[in-house]
């Protein structure tokens, strides 16, 4: 399976990266590389193994639902580039 | 000899003693960093104001004969994915510039908790993607033994920092390597401890089921204290593992007479320096007189790992990394016209190249009509890989490997070609995809002088027992005792 410019500008557009000419040729180039390196992978039955997600045998993590102060909200919201009336600011959607 | 060169059981002792206090550390370990960093590279971050200030602070209480913490007043580097409140997280990349902290990581509170002074925050790789520290947007960091040579990564800021004696302790994380292979490559000691053993609540994420916080220090002793510090579990992190913290250096005088030390034949493959492969060969003849019983034993899922993990770390990060898009955290593009061209135009220039081509990998495995292809694929073999451990963990009590399967390489050598730069995690990458505890140890020296690494791998939540392996060679070795020298 071959990994062309255009999977580069499939992939570029999902994740909302712009990329330059040269960015694209260099990504086709390598991450075609790394591709078939990974394809080894398929040298290996695994029909009848379970995937492993998470390493540790822990599932369904509780805690009491209880509100907590987080004191450093102001702060958090203040470190971003554009702050309008204490909210964040974005270009106009509609 | 200077306090910037002691280690932190040494400093203590002597804190202890009222013979220094800890503004002399403090001051000692900024001359240090003002003397050589400007060679190194280090630090992104230095905070001398409020470091002397809590120094002061501890110094005041010990007068007192208040309590003080394990760590009263050692200087501790913090590697820049770590938040610290108000102080710049920029994971070494450039979107996160202006932003800064705006709460404390667990890791961090608890050091803080045991009178730790934080100085500074360490150079890194970009979002912790690299294996050298040239993925930085401020700068690779150099290998303090030799200059021309990459320290290692992701943690290369905060390995060499403890190399070059400009701090005395440091943490940082290890996904795939990243605490082991840059402390082989600098000569320090260096744990990733078994995935749940440290909270990670306000580690910057970059591949969540891999990722964990580690420790970096000059000595086996030092690590054992610091490890204890911070592991334990935390309600702020759903995967950390509620269970009993053990008093790690309690643990480091105990006998390893009878120790099963499993020696993986297929660590030992075509392509490895032959320097390390001597060295390793003779650290187990170390742990031999020692009484330790050497056990060959296979993993034989081992030539698959850094496939798995490519494929598994990049799914990850490009979910974890979509948050950086303008909106919330730091750099926004100025030029944007809209909502979308705002987000493209914010992570075209903020991410540096490493970090978008593992943003566009994982995208690719995780897309329609490739997801069971790769990612899938990967998760199965990662249970492979893991069975490999649980059947060997059966027959031996701990792994010895290389850490890395060359030393440190010329900056620029690999920089061009990614998937050779992968493959310098071949040896550590395993551990983090079964989630177990491992730690790097120095163990010999090339001919031209740069640090040769040992990994010793132990069973999940077993850290006490590789702790206690790796300070009866070091007792038993001298290469934990040479510095670099950075005239």
């Amino acid at each position: 399976m071959s990994f062309t410019e255009k999977d580069v500008d499939y992939v570029a557009n999902l994740s909302r990266i712009s990329l330059s000419d040269e960015e694209k040729k260099n990504f086709t180039v390598q991450l075609e590389q790394i591709l078939k390196y990974v394809e080894k992978l398929n040298r290996l039955n695994t029909d009848n193994i379970e995937p492993t997600a998470h390493i540790l045998p822990v599932s369904n993590v509780f805690r009491d639902d209880v509100a907590k102060i987080c004191p450093t909200t102001r702060f958090a919201v203040e470190q971003s580039a554009l702050l309008v009336d204490g909210l964040f600011g974005v270009p106009r959607v509609i | 000899m200077s306090l910037y060169s002691k280690t932190a059981v040494e400093l203590i002792g002597l804190l202890n003693k009222k013979e220094i206090s800890s503004r002399d550390i403090v001051s000692s370990v900024f001359q240090r960093i003002e003397q050589v960093d400007t060679k190194i590279n280090a630090f992104i971050y230095t905070d001398k104001e409020n470091a002397l200030k809590k120094a002061d602070e501890i110094d005041k209480k010990r007068v007192n004969a208040e309590p003080l913490g394990l760590l009263g007043g050692v200087p501790v580097v913090l590697k820049s994915n770590l938040c610290c409140f108000t102080w710049p997280v920029s994971c070494a990349s450039k979107i996160l510039k202006g932003y800064n902290c705006a709460y404390t990581a667990t890791s961090v509170e608890k050091l803080l908790r045991e009178d730790a002074v934080p100085i500074g925050y360490a150079n890194m790789d970009e979002f912790a993607m690299g294996s050298s520290c040239e993925n930085s947007a401020f700068g690779v960091t150099r290998n303090p033994w030799n200059t021309d040579c990459i320290p290692g990564g992701s943690s290369g800021g905060s390995a060499a920092a403890v190399a070059a004696d400009e701090t005395i302790l440091a943490l940082g994380s290890d996904t795939g390597g990243s605490i082991r292979q840059p402390a082989s490559l600098c000569g320090v000691v260096g744990l990733k401890p078994t995935y749940g053993r440290v909270s990670r609540f306000g580690l910057v994420a970059y591949a969540s089921s891999l990722d964990q916080i580690g420790t970096l220090t000059k000595t086996v002793a030092d690590n054992a204290l610091l490890l204890k510090v911070i592991s334990g579990h935390d309600c702020s992190d759903s995967t950390s593992i509620d269970r009993k913290v053990p008093d790690y250096p309690a643990y480091l005088n105990n006998s390893i007479k009878g120790l099963k030390i499993g020696i993986p034949k297929e660590y030992f493959v075509d392509g490895m320096d032959n320097e390390v492969e001597e060295s390793v060969k003779k650290s187990i003849k170390t742990f031999e007189g020692q009484g330790a019983v050497p056990v060959e034993i296979s993993l034989p899922h081992t030539d698959y790992a850094v496939a798995c993990y490519y494929i598994i770390a990049t799914a990850e990060a490009s979910a974890n990394l979509a948050r950086f898009d303008g909106i919330r955290y730091g750099a926004r593009s100025p030029q944007a016209e809209n909502l979308i061209d705002l987000y493209e135009k914010t992570k075209s220039d903020g991410f540096g190249q490493e970090v978008k081509r593992r943003i566009l990998l994982g995208t690719y495995v995780l897309s329609s009509g490739y997801y069971e292809a790769y990612y899938k694929k990967a998760q199965k073999v990662r249970t492979l890989i893991k069975n490999d451990f649980d059947t060997v963990f059966k027959k031996v009590d701990c792994i010895l490997t290389p850490t890395s399967p060359t030393p440190a390489f010329k900056i620029g050598e690999k920089t061009n070609d990614p998937l050779k730069m992968y493959l310098s995690d071949i040896f550590t990458i395993s551990l983090n995809l079964a989630g177990l505890p491992g730690i790097s140890i120095p163990g010999g020296f090339t001919q031209s002088g740069l640090p040769i690494g040992m990994q010793l791998a132990g069973r999940p939540f077993e850290e006490e027992v590789i702790l206690n392996a790796a300070y009866s060679f070091e007792k038993n070795t001298l290469f934990h005792t040479t510095k670099p020298t950075l005239s």
